[in-house]
C-alpha cells in the first residue's frame, strides 16, 4: 500500500491539515443500494471512512421467528435479491438437513443448474456496475438483455422473475418442461459469445486496467481476519469455496476449478468474477448433460418422496380433500419438527451464506440467524480505501458487490 | 423532390389521436393552454429513481432495452432532486430512511409527482415489522401506487403511463390552490 | 493477474482433525471449565464460562493442530426460561486447513450482560458484536465502537428479545384482528 499511504504526509497539528467531510449519503445513483459513508478527505485522498448501515433493516430474523418453514422462503429471497434462487435453495437444504431428507440425483442436478444461473446473474450485475462506475455504460446495457433470458428460465420453472421463491423442501414444485429446457439451450448457445464480447471491452482495456489495478487491495491474512468469503476472498489468493469444501446438492459430481487472484485489488475481483461466470457456464452444461441422461420414469422425478414436508401438487389441492388438508397443515407449520441446532452454509453470489437454525420442536424456528457475507466484509472498507483517491473509493465500493438487502437483513 | 412513402401504405394501422381538441385553421391550431402544457409535460418526464431494494433491480430491467422506459419520454434519469419531476420510490423504506425520502421530496421543485413502486413502498409489503415504514404515504403524498413484489416491468410501465395521464390532465392552478396546500399541510410540509 | 488452481476434493483429505481430538485437547487445557460437549449434525459444540471466552478463542487460534482462525459467525440467542443464563452468545469457528467447524457458546445473565470482546483477535467480530448489542443488549467490554448499527439510534429497547413484539404497535392501517396475530 505504499503508493497510497505516503500521500497522507501532513504532520498532525499542522495548520494546513484540514480534512473535508463528504457525506456519500444513502441515496446513491440507483445502482448501489442504501448505505451511507462519511468520508474524511484530505484533498482528493480518503483519510478515513465511517459507515452507517441499516437504512433497509427489515428485521428478517425477528420475522422468521414467527413463520413456519415454507413462509420463510420468501424472506430468504430478499436477502441477496440479485441471486435469489441460491438463497431459496440454501434455505431448503438447511431444512432438509434438519429433517433428514435425502434428495434424488436429478433434483440435485436441476438445483445446480438454477443456482449457477443465479450466480451468473449476480456476477453480471456486479461486473457491469464496476464498468459503469469507471465510465463504461455500454457493457451494462448490453448484458442486461441476457439477464432477461435468465429471468425467462426462472419464469418457466417457478413463475416469477426476480424474487423467485423457487422450489420446495425436497425438490421443485413442477418438472422442468420442454420450454424451460429449450430456453436453457438458447441461453447456453448465445451467452458465451456475449460474455466474450463483454470481457473484451474491459479485460485488456488500458483505461479500465489503470483505474482498477492497485486500488482497493487487501492481503490474504487481513481478508481472512475480516471474515471475507466468496469472490472477494478468492481475489486475494485463498481458494475457499463452500461448493468444494463442504459440497451440497451433488456438487462433488462436477468438474470445475476455483479461480483465484493474487493481490485482492479491484481488477482481481473483476477477473475472478468473470472467470467464475465461465466456470458456472461449464457446470451448467455438465449438469444439463447429466439431466438428459435420465430416461423413463427417472426423468419424471423432480422431488423427494416426503409427503409430510413436500406440498402436494396443486391439481390435487384444488380437487381432493386430503391434499387440501395436507397443504394447509404444512404451510401453517403443523408438521413434525425435530429439536435441533444446525449451521449450514451455501456459496452465495457474495460468499458463504450461512443459516444458523435452532428448532425447539414448535411450528416456527426458535432462532434463525443469517450469516450474511456483505455485512461482514463491508467492515473492511476503511482499510481498503485508506489513502485512495475518491474515485477509486467509489470503484472499490461497487467492486465489493454490496447488496443492501443482504447487508441489513 | 419528396421521397415516396415506403412503409405502412396498405396497413390498417391508425394513429391514435394524440393531440388535444381545438380549433384548426390554415397554419394555426388553437387549443387550451393547459392542454398544451399537459401534453408537453407528460411526454418528457424526468424521473428520479429512488431504488432501495429488489424493485430497483426490476427498474433496471425496465430501463434496459427489452422493456425500455425511454420510449415514454423518460430517457434522462437524474439523481438530483432539484432537476427531476417524478420521484419513483422503489423498494422497502425503513424508518431510518423515512426522513431521507422526505428530504428528497422537499428538494424537488413544483410540479412534482410521486410513484410508489412495489408493495413495500405502497404499504410496507410483507415486512410488517418494527423497523419498516408501512408505506411511504406516511411521509410524502403519493400519486400512483404500483402493486407487486416486485412488479413486472410491464406493471411499472403501466404506472408510469398512469402518471402521464395525471400529468396531462392536471389543471394549471392546482399547485397554488387551497386544496393542494391542505394536502401538504397534512404531511407537515410548508 | 489470475491464476487458477484445481479445487480441493472433499472430506477424504481432511480426516486428520476429528471432533474427538478437539474435545481431548480442550479438556486437557481447560479441564472441567469447558463442558456441555454436544455433536449435532457433525459439528461439535461446547460451552465455557463467559470470563474465559477470550482464553478459549486464543487457544483455539494459536494451537498448531487446532488452528481455528476464521470466525464464521457470532450471534446471540435469548432463552428467557434459563435463570441467570438467559443470553447465550454463539461463536461459529472454522478451521480452513482441515475444514472443521466448531461451535462455542458462552452464557450471561440478562441483568449484567457483559462479555469480553473478540475484536482484538478477529476483526470480523466488530460489526457482528455491534449487531448483537443492537438486538439483545449484550455489552461487549473493550469494543472500540459499541453503538447501534442496524436499528435507528433513538431506539431504547433491544428488539430481538423474546418479550418484545414483532410489529410496530403504533401502526393504524393494519387491523390485528384481521391479520391473525
Amino acid at each position: 500500500m505504499s503508493i497510497t499511504e505516503q500521500h497522507i504526509k501532513l504532520p498532525d497539528g499542522s495548520i494546513e491539515r484540514q480534512t473535508t467531510t463528504l457525506n456519500l449519503g444513502p441515496t446513491h445513483p440507483a445502482t448501489h443500494g442504501v448505505f451511507e459513508n462519511i468520508l474524511e478527505l484530505d484533498g482528493e485522498r480518503v483519510v478515513s471512512t465511517t459507515q452507517t448501515v441499516g437504512y433497509i433493516h427489515r428485521a428478517f430474523e425477528k420475522i422468521a421467528e414467527r413463520r413456519p418453514l415454507y413462509q420463510i422462503t420468501p424472506l430468504t429471497d430478499r436477502l441477496n435479491y440479485c441471486s435469489s434462487p441460491i438463497n431459496n435453495i440454501g434455505w431448503h437444504l438447511t431444512c432438509e438437513k434438519l429433517l433428514g431428507i435425502k434428495t434424488p440425483k436429478r433434483v440435485d442436478y436441476l438445483r445446480v443448474i438454477i443456482m449457477e444461473l443465479a450466480r451468473i446473474s449476480d456476477h453480471l450485475i456486479c461486473n457491469s456496475i464496476v464498468g459503469v462506475d469507471t465510465g463504461a455504460y455500454t457493457g451494462f446495457l448490453y448484458v442486461m438483455q441476457y439477464r432477461e433470458l435468465i429471468y425467462e428460465i426462472y419464469e418457466e420453472v417457478c413463475g416469477s422473475r426476480l424474487t423467485t421463491n423457487i422450489g420446495r423442501i425436497g425438490g421443485f414444485e413442477r418438472n422442468f418442461n420442454n420450454i424451460a429446457f429449450s430456453k436453457l439451450e438458447k441461453f447456453l448457445r448465445e451467452y458465451p459469445k456475449v460474455l466474450k464480447e463483454f470481457e473484451n471491452l474491459f479485460m485488456r482495456n488500458r483505461i479500465f486496467m489503470e483505474r482498477t489495478q492497485g486500488t482497493g487491495a487487501i492481503s490474504a491474512e487481513r481478508a481472512l481476519n475480516y471474515g471475507f468469503t466468496g469472490p472477494n476472498l478468492r481475489a486475494t489468493g485463498v481458494d475457499y469455496d463452500v461448493r468444494v469444501h463442504s459440497p451440497y446438492s451433488s456438487y462433488e459430481d462436477f468438474d470445475f476449478i476455483i479461480p483465484v487472484g493474487s493481490t485482492g485489488d479491484n481488477y482481481d475481483r473483476f477477473m475472478v468474477r468473470g472467470e467464475e461466470m465461465w466456470q458456472s457456464l461449464s457446470i451448467i452444461e455438465q449438469a444439463y448433460q447429466k439431466v438428459q441422461e435420465f430416461t423413463g420414469a427417472e426423468a419424471e422425478v423432480y422431488h423427494a418422496d416426503v409427503p409430510e414436508y413436500y406440498l402436494p401438487p396443486k391439481a390435487d389441492v384444488y380437487t381432493k380433500m386430503e391434499a387440501l388438508i395436507w397443504h394447509f397443515k404444512i404451510i401453517m407449520g403443523e408438521i413434525e419438527m425435530p429439536k435441533g441446532e444446525l449451521y449450514f452454509s451455501v456459496e452465495g453470489g457474495n460468499g458463504e451464506l450461512g443459516f444458523y437454525f435452532i428448532s425447539d420442536g414448535g411450528r416456527t424456528p426458535y432462532r434463525l440467524h443469517f450469516r450474511r457475507p456483505c455485512f461482514i466484509y463491508y467492515q473492511a472498507y476503511p482499510e481498503l480505501t485508506k489513502g485512495a483517491m475518491l474515485s477509486d473509493a467509489i470503484v472499490t465500493m461497487s467492486s465489493l458487490n454490496l447488496i443492501a438487502g443482504e447487508m441489513d437483513g | 423532390m419528396a421521397r415516396p412513402v415506403r412503409f405502412n401504405i396498405n396497413s390498417n394501422v391508425k394513429l391514435v389521436k394524440e393531440g388535444p381538441e381545438g380549433y384548426m385553421g390554415e397554419g394555426f391550431f388553437a387549443t387550451g393552454f393547459d392542454k398544451v402544457v399537459g401534453l408537453a409535460r407528460k411526454n418528457s418526464i424526468w424521473p428520479l429513481p429512488f431504488a432501495t431494494s429488489c424493485c430497483g433491480i426490476e427498474f433496471m430491467a425496465t430501463m434496459g432495452s427489452h422493456y425500455d422506459l425511454a420510449r415514454f419520454g423518460s430517457e434522462r434519469v437524474g439523481f438530483s432532486p432539484r432537476q427531476c419531476d417524478l420521484l419513483m420510490v422503489m423498494g422497502t423504506i425503513a424508518k431510518k430512511m423515512g426522513p431521507v425520502v422526505k428530504q428528497v421530496y422537499l428538494q424537488m421543485a413544483e410540479p412534482r409527482w410521486v410513484i410508489a413502486v412495489g408493495a413495500c413502498a405502497s404499504s410496507g409489503g410483507i415486512f410488517d415489522s418494527y423497523s419498516v415504514l408501512q408505506g411511504i404515504d406516511q411521509v410524502v403524498p403519493v400519486d400512483v401506487y404500483v402493486p407487486g413484489c416486485p412488479p413486472r416491468p410491464e406493471a411499472i410501465l403501466d404506472g408510469v403511463m398512469k402518471i402521464q395521464d395525471l400529468v396531462g390532465k392536471e389543471e394549471l392552478r392546482r399547485r397554488t390552490g387551497e386544496k393542494y396546500k391542505g394536502l401538504l399541510e397534512s404531511y407537515g410540509i410548508q | 493477474m489470475i491464476k487458477c488452481v484445481s479445487g480441493f476434493r472433499y472430506q477424504d483429505q481432511y480426516m486428520s482433525l476429528t471432533n474427538e481430538t478437539i474435545k481431548e485437547k480442550l479438556v486437557a487445557k481447560f479441564s472441567d471449565q469447558v463442558n456441555n460437549f454436544e455433536e449435532s449434525f457433525g459439528m461439535l459444540s461446547f460451552e465455557a464460562p463467559k470470563e474465559m471466552n477470550l482464553k478459549v478463542l486464543q487457544f483455539l487460534y494459536d494451537d498448531a493442530s487446532l488452528q481455528f482462525r476464521f470466525l464464521t459467525d457470532l450471534c446471540a440467542v435469548h432463552f428467557p426460561d434459563r435463570k441467570d443464563a438467559e443470553l447465550s452468545i454463539v461463536y461459529q469457528l472454522h478451521n480452513l486447513k482441515d475444514n472443521v467447524r466448531l461451535r462455542f457458546r458462552v452464557s450471561t445473565p440478562i441483568a449484567s450482560p457483559d462479555v469480553f470482546t473478540a475484536t482484538k483477535l478477529f476483526e470480523s467480530a466488530n460489526w457482528m458484536e455491534r449487531e448483537t448489542y443492537d438486538f439483545y443488549g449484550v455489552n461487549f467490554l473493550g469494543h472500540p465502537n459499541l453503538i447501534r448499527i442496524l436499528n435507528v439510534d433513538e431506539m431504547d429497547y433491544f428488539p430481538m428479545r423474546k418479550e418484545f413484539p414483532l410489529e410496530d404497535q403504533t401502526r393504524i392501517d393494519k387491523d390485528d384482528d384481521m391479520f391473525g396475530r
